[in-house]
């Protein structure tokens, strides 16, 4: 690789791996545009039948929470215990729970 | 091992073992198939696949960036796949054609085919075995190279023998991928800078005598890749256009270092690759990829 070249944009990348369970992150590539990012991240993730559709997104269209604001954002989640579900009895034929 | 992933080794391109990649599969030739026609007809393909395979993976750790790196090598392997099914078949159709190894050598027949064989037993195509060049090079030579394959296997998909029908249908996925990719880059390198395009039409000036080879008439068993110069040529033109690259006149190879004789610039005294003609490059790859299996004829891989 020539040190002086441009670099491509950073992609991230997003895998599903069967119908049913949510595409996942993976990991990010290089790639020229969205198109060939694609077909990268089938190159570069998808080898060993991880997969049955994937995403991109250029990381630069990602926004993110930043680690500054990280007490602010979610410390106050962290001693509500009752926002979980787990005070109720579920009856025996509740499917799916 | 992961439970998940093991319970089903159907979905791994080899399988989870090395066993015979024909197991479980009907070798039987079907009537009205000559054996030997179709055991030349597959070690025809499968050493296009074998060589092309080679010299793709002779790329690994040298494309321009790590996402490309990956893509050639999974066409090698693509490839190496094919080859191994197509030498295969060669061997359980006629198994006249696999050299003779040491008594009690536990090599199988397909790698019998690929490591000891000499160049002249090759029946390859030469622009599978010509030296790689620069990344143009690589483009070029597989988009001349899956253009005609492709069109070679969605044929072969209805062929009377079972086994070369089942192989082309499985490498008709993977060829389309590679002719995919060569086509957008041979359009991207074609439209990107100066240099890029200059490259490419470097690179398809030195691979182009070469092409004609592929399209050669064949007779006996198995599709003739003479009837499929219409669609190949079609699906050329087609990238040519979009790319704005002028389709090269026809000529033979510079470097075979044969004159031509006859009118039609397409064949070559001796013969071609088809017939064990190769380019000296041939030689070479061949030492490099056979040395281990030669050193150890009755090794355990």
């Amino acid at each position: 690789m020539s040190a002086d070249r441009r670099e491509w944009p950073l992609y991230e990348v997003f895998v599903r791996g069967k119908r049913g369970l949510n595409h996942v992150h993976v990991g990010s590539l290089h790639a020229a545009d969205d198109a060939m990012a694609v077909r990268h991240a089938r190159d570069v993730y998808t080898r060993r039948n991880e997969g049955v559709s994937i995403w991109v997104v250029r990381a630069d269209a990602i926004t993110a929470s930043s680690p500054d604001e990280k007490d602010p954002m979610f410390a106050p989640s962290g001693d509500k215990v009752y926002r979980h579900p787990t005070f109720y009895d579920i009856p025996d034929n509740v499917p799916h729970m | 091992m992961n439970d998940e992933y093991a319970g089903d080794s159907s979905q791994w391109a080899f399988g989870t073992g090395f066993e015979d990649p024909l197991a479980g599969v009907d070798t039987t030739v079907p009537q009205g198939v000559d054996p030997a026609e179709l055991a030349a007809y597959c070690l025809m393909l499968g050493d296009d696949a074998l060589i092309m395979s080679q010299r793709l993976s002779e790329w690994c750790s040298r494309a321009p960036d790590l996402e490309e790196d990956i893509a050639l090598a999974n066409m090698a392997l693509d490839l190496l796949g094919q080859a191994r099914l197509l030498l295969a078949r060669a061997a359980a159709a006629d198994p006249g054609v696999v050299p003779a190894l040491p008594e009690g050598s536990p090599v199988p027949a397909e790698d019998a085919l690929a490591f000891f064989r000499d160049a002249e037993q090759f029946r390859n195509v030469r622009l599978a075995e010509v030296e790689n060049g620069d990344f143009a090079h690589v483009v070029v030579r597989l988009l001349l190279f899956s253009v005609a394959r492709l069109a070679l296997l969605e044929r072969l998909r209805t062929s009377p023998d079972q086994v070369l029908a089942a192989v082309a249908a499985k490498g008709v996925k993977e060829i389309t991928y590679h002719r995919d990719w060569a086509g957008r880059w041979f359009l991207t390198l074609a439209q990107g800078t100066e240099e890029s395009r200059r490259r490419l039409e470097t690179a398809l000036e030195a691979l182009w005598p070469y092409q004609a080879e592929l399209l050669a008439p064949h007779t006996g068993f198995g599709v003739d890749p003479a009837t499929l110069r219409g669609e190949v040529d079609v699906v050329l033109d087609q990238v040519f256009a979009v790319s704005g690259v002028e389709r090269p006149g026809d000529a033979p190879p510079s470097d075979a270092g044969r004159e031509p004789i006859g009118g039609t610039g397409r064949e070559l005294p001796g013969g071609t690759g088809r017939d064990g003609a190769h380019t000296a490059a041939l030689a070479p790859l061949l030492a490099e990829m056979q040395v281990v299996a030669r050193a150890h004829p009755s090794g355990r891989w």
